[in-house]
This record gives structure tokens, sequence and C-alpha cells, in this order.
């Protein structure tokens, strides 16, 4: 399942997505420790498989809760999509 | 040298006349449904105010969302360069301008000269700006003048989800049914829009001094605010929704005098 | 008080020619949204019952006064339901649920069961929130997004509409066609900046509907945006209260090229039926454990 959280508005669309397919088979789950703002939880989902996900307090604000590691000049690779060996998250912004 | 200012805001219109870069007129008025009326108006105002005729400005520059309809306008600039230019003539020693108006927020980051070095701004969304407050204000059925001293009164963090100025206004109406005291709901909004602008700065690196302008700037629940958002102290100009427009007037002079600051649209 | 322009009515429905007591697996399905709240019955996996009601201002009662409304008169009760599953904004405040599924995977589930196998894509635009989902044959979800975030392309949206223009919701979608010629959409997204606009335009003289028909080009334009951002397949349904509004749906199919999957059912309940339709096969495996 391709999940994504986040939102548009006006302002323009912030969604990050989990490829839950690749997430399902990944035995660790580095995103949940990479995210500085510990945005990433584990799950199971409604489909019976353990996948990460984005914690409900965040999805409503993800624009804000990751500006820090997305800096306007210079910008490192995000933390999360690195540390998720599986390659199954991206962001759309 | 008579040089003007024009800041062509989403609810406000501001002038600013200098002369030599000193500012010797100031107005502004409602942008209203006919923007260039209104323009017009500001700078009439302004011209009577300095006892100048309109043949005597040397250079007009307009700068705001609307500047591309400005009346009179020589040159244009963008909203953060009029922003940086007219900050560093306030604080030399400003380095973060957060810039906080009735339609948009912006962080920018700019040199010991004024120029822009980088910027990040919140637009085309209610929450991330000063509407956001004024739905609250009306939702909690308070004059705007008395939003933001009554928020300096809670000392409770009250948590607000919704990140939607709709959403935020059904939000409000249910914590005062649930008999939440106003000034702690005032507080609630403050720290909410104040949290969203910090968080949008933090895309830049920010370094002191940091200078608060805007509409937003006179809002003394906000600016507490923003100074617990961000762990540090803020510097507030008089009459801080000016600044911009001083910025465009600066931006005039500069360019009568060969001094390239900021570039502005020709 | 004024009138409350934003205001529809509730309603419940159920159906005559089933005998609830024969003995069939009763499983129920409880929706509740920030706006609306749905309850459905099925005996065997056929619809029996339903309501659709105003959530309440605690979502405990809601989900409750909901499930009582959708059996009144059909002589069963709460008690009598073997499994019901709580779906919705407030899924984990349904106190009779024997387990909570999210919505995206029940209105899947439901819209699978209304629109038949074939449906691949479904828009749900609900009371606040709207969500665009792609699922397969079975109704499993295969990829999703949703927003709740911001107002726009919500039915909170249409009602501000509807409360500054002062027309009621349930006359929207055919007052917005009582126009000369179809207006441009109105250019801001965020609800708070196109209400402004509104405003705007009416001062300039643009008729009420006019501007009610802009406003529903814009949610429609709006919700493109959502579907090309999910990347849809052409077999799509559209469920939630904006289903009923044709101003907007009319004006997104022009807008796709493609007509929706319509349903004999009512397209508010998708969510509750699919919680229900889950409801029935977690029962069956715990019965058979």
């Amino acid at each position: 399942m391709i999940a994504n959280y986040g939102y548009m508005d006006g302002s323009g669309e912030y969604y990050i997505t989990i490829d839950t397919d690749k997430c399902n088979d990944c035995g660790h789950h580095g995103c949940v420790d990479a995210c500085p703002k510990g945005m990433f939880m584990v799950e199971i989902d409604d489909y019976d498989d353990e996948v990460a996900c984005i914690k409900e307090e965040f999805r409503k604000q993800i624009k804000y809760a990751c500006s820090e590691c997305k800096p306007v000049n210079d910008r490192p690779p995000l933390p999360c999509v690195t540390a998720c060996t599986p390659g199954a998250i991206s962001h759309s912004w | 040298m008579i040089t003007a200012g024009m800041d062509m805001g989403a609810k406000l219109i501001k002038v600013v006349i200098m002369n030599d870069g000193k500012v010797i007129a100031r107005s502004k008025i409602l942008s209203g449904f006919e923007q260039e009326v209104s323009a017009n108006d500001a700078m009439k105002k302004a011209l009577s105010q300095a006892g100048i005729k309109p043949d005597e400005v040397d250079r007009i520059v307009a700068t705001g969302v609307g500047r591309s309809i400005a009346p009179f306008a020589h040159d244009r600039l963008t909203e953060v360069g009029a922003a940086a230019r007219g900050a560093i003539v306030r604080l030399p020693g400003a380095r973060t301008v957060l810039d906080v108006g009735a339609e948009e927020g912006r962080a920018i980051a700019i040199t010991e000269e004024g120029r822009v070095k980088d910027f990040a701004i919140n637009e085309k969304c209610a929450a991330g700006s000063g509407t956001f407050t004024e739905s609250m204000a009306r939702a909690l059925e308070l004059k705007l003048e008395d939003f933001g001293p009554l928020s300096l009164e809670s000392d409770t963090a009250v948590p607000m989800n919704a990140q939607c100025a709709v959403f935020a206004e059904s939000e409000v109406v249910s914590l005062m049914h649930a008999r939440t005291p106003k000034k702690d709901i005032a507080r609630a909004v403050h720290d909410a829009i104040a949290s969203r602008i910090v968080s949008m700065a933090r895309r830049i690196s920010i370094e002191k001094e940091i200078i608060v302008i805007g509409g937003m700037a006179y809002n003394v629940g906000f600016l507490a605010s923003i100074k617990r958002a961000l762990e540090m102290d803020v510097f507030v100009p008089e009459e801080p929704d000016y600044i911009s427009a001083e910025g465009a007037a600066w931006a005039a002079h500069d360019k009568l005098v060969n001094r390239a600051v900021v570039e502005v649209e020709e | 008080m004024p009138k409350e322009f934003w205001r529809w009515k509730e309603y419940n429905w159920h159906e005559e020619n089933i005998d609830p007591k024969a003995g069939g697996i009763i499983s129920g399905g409880v929706d509740v949204g920030s706006v609306s709240s749905q309850a459905v019955v099925l005996i065997d996996g056929k619809l029996y019952a339903y309501s659709n009601m105003r959530t309440g201002s605690d979502s405990p009662n809601s989900a409750l006064n909901a499930m009582k409304w959708a059996l009144e008169g059909t002589g069963l009760e709460n008690t009598d339901l073997n499994y019901v599953v709580g779906t919705g904004y407030g899924r984990v405040n349904v106190p009779f649920a024997d387990r909570a599924i999210t919505e995206i995977a029940c209105h899947a589930r439901g819209a699978n069961f209304m629109y038949g196998p074939s449906v691949r894509t479904i828009l749900d635009m609900g009371g606040q929130d709207c969500k665009a989902i792609r699922c397969d044959e079975r109704g499993k979800v295969t990829n999703f997004l949703m927003n709740d975030k911001c107002a726009a392309g919500t039915g909170r949206g249409m009602e501000v509409f509807a409360d500054l223009l002062s027309v009621s919701i349930e006359e929207v979608g055919d007052l917005s066609f009582d126009v000369e010629k179809e207006p441009e959409p109105v250019s801001s997204t965020c609800v708070v900046f196109a209400k402004t606009e509104a405003a705007g335009l009416l001062r300039q003289g643009w008729p009420k509907n006019l501007v009610l028909a802009a406003y529903c080009n814009a949610m429609a334009h709006r919700v493109v945006t959502v579907l090309e951002r999910l990347g849809m397949e052409k077999e799509f349904a559209i469920t939630g209260g904006i289903a009923k509004n044709r101003g907007v749906v009319e004006r997104l199919e022009g807008e796709l090229g493609l007509t929706g999957l319509k349903s004999d059912f009512d397209t508010q309940i998708a969510g509750a039926l699919g919680a229900a339709l889950f409801a029935k096969v977690l029962y069956e495996k715990q019965q058979a454990k």
C-alpha cells in the first residue's frame, strides 16, 4: 500500500509517502530513530502488516515539523529517507 | 532629494515619503476592493502631510503583493527585498527579519548591508498569517487590539490542534463551550501562529539580532509567543508596519545615488 | 436564532422485507465523523438498516445515538449485534465496538460493496476532510491520501460559502447552475481568503449564484489536483456528503472528462457500511477459532 501522510493547502502539497509493501519486510525501522522530531512510529495496519507510519499529531503540520531538515540552502539528505534501507520513504516537497 | 515608498499590502497600503533618507511623512489606508484608488488616496494623504507636490517627488518604488498595479511607481521591489532594506536602517545589527502581515509571513536572513541572503515564506494559507489571529479574535468576540494584551494575562498553555483558520474557529468555539478562560484561548491562538512562523523560520539560519516587522508586530501577545518559541529576544521597531514602505523609499534613494543595495524590478 | 444554512436533514431507514430475528449474523458499523455520524447494520452481509446524523459534541454518545436510530423500529437492540466495528475520526470513541478500523480501509471496502468490484478510485469528500483512495477488486486499499488539515475541498468549506451567501447547503448545486455563463474558479485555495475574494465579487455586483458557481468550480478543481496527486484510474466513485452536491460533482466530472460510477446506496454511508462488512468477517473469524 502507498500511504500518503500530510496534506495540501493553499501554500502547497506536503506529503510523506510510505510504501508499506517495502516497509513490511523491514525488521529494524530505522526511520523511527532517525527523525529528529520523532514523527515516525510502527503500527499494525488494518491488514495486519507491521508498517511505519507518521504519528497522528504530526500529520496536519508536517510542513512545519520537517522544516529543520529542509533548509532553504545547502539541503543535506533527509535523515528519514537515508535511514530507510528498503527505500520506502519519499517526500513530495 | 525626495523619494517615496509604497507598500501595497493585502490589507493596508502604506506610503512613506523621505527627504535625503529622513522620513518626513507616513500614511496608511485600507486596501479595500479597489487597490489603485486606495493607493492614490494614500499617496495624496502622505504628500499633503509632507507639504510637497506630486512632481517634487524624485523617485517612487512600490512593493507588496499589489505592487504590479501601484500607480506612479518608477520601480518595483519584492517584499523580502523591501523588508530587508528597511529593517537594516532601523536596526543595523539585524540579521534575521520576521515579517508577519495580514496574508503572509516571511523569515529573511539579511547581510549587514541589508541585502537578502535567504528567505522562507508562508503564503496563500491563512493559518500562517495575521488573518488567522483576526479570525480567532472574531470567534472570541474580542476586539483585535484587546486580543494580544489579554493573552499576556494567561499562564496556562492550552494546545490548539487545528492547523487551518476555518477549523481553528470551530476549535475556539468548543474551547469556549468547555469554559476555557478567554485569556488562555487567546494565548493558545498566539502560540499557534508563533509556532508556525518560527518553524518556518528554521528553514533559514536564525541569527541575532532578530527584528519583527509587519502589522502583527503591534500585537504584544504574538510577540510574547514568538519570544517563547524562539527562546530569544526580539527587537520591535516603532511603526513596524511601515518598514517595507521605508525599504522601498530607501531603494528609490539608492537608485538616485547609484548605490545598488537591493535589486529592483524595472 | 438566525437560520442555519448549513443544516441538512438527518434520517434513518430499514429494510422491511428482512426478518432480523431469523438467526443471521448481525454485524454493525459506526462511522463517527467530525460533522456527521452514520450507523449501518447488515444481516448476513446484506444491508438491513442505517442512519445518518449530525455528530454531537461528544463522540461516544454520537456513536450510540446513530446506532440507536438505525435500529429504531426494527425490534433489535444494540446488544443483538454480533460484532461492531467503529471507524472515522471518532473511531476510538465507539464504546460498544469490538474493533476500530481506519476510515480509509472502511471506505474502500464500503465502496467495493456499493459500486461493485470494478471501482478502483474512491473520492470521499467529507465534512472536514477529503480522502482519495485506490483499491483492488476486493476493496483492499493500494494507495491513499487524506487531507484533514485544510478546509478547502471539504464540506466545511462549502458550509462557509452557504452561510456567506445565505443559501441552504442542499440548494447550492442547483443554484450554481442557474447562471448565464460559467465563471472562472475563485482563485484562492484557502477558504478564508476565498471568502474575502467572494465578498469582493459580490461588491462588484456578481449575483449570488455566479459566486456559488465560481466556488463549486474551485472546489472541483481542487479535488482534481488531489486525484492527480494520487494517480487515478477511470473507474471512480464519489462518496460523502459532497457527492450529493451536483454543483461540485458535475464540474469535477467535466474537468476529468469522466463520469463517476453510480449507486443506489446512500453515498454518506460508505464508511459505516465498510465497517459493518469488516465486522461480519471478523465475527466469522472469531467463531471459527
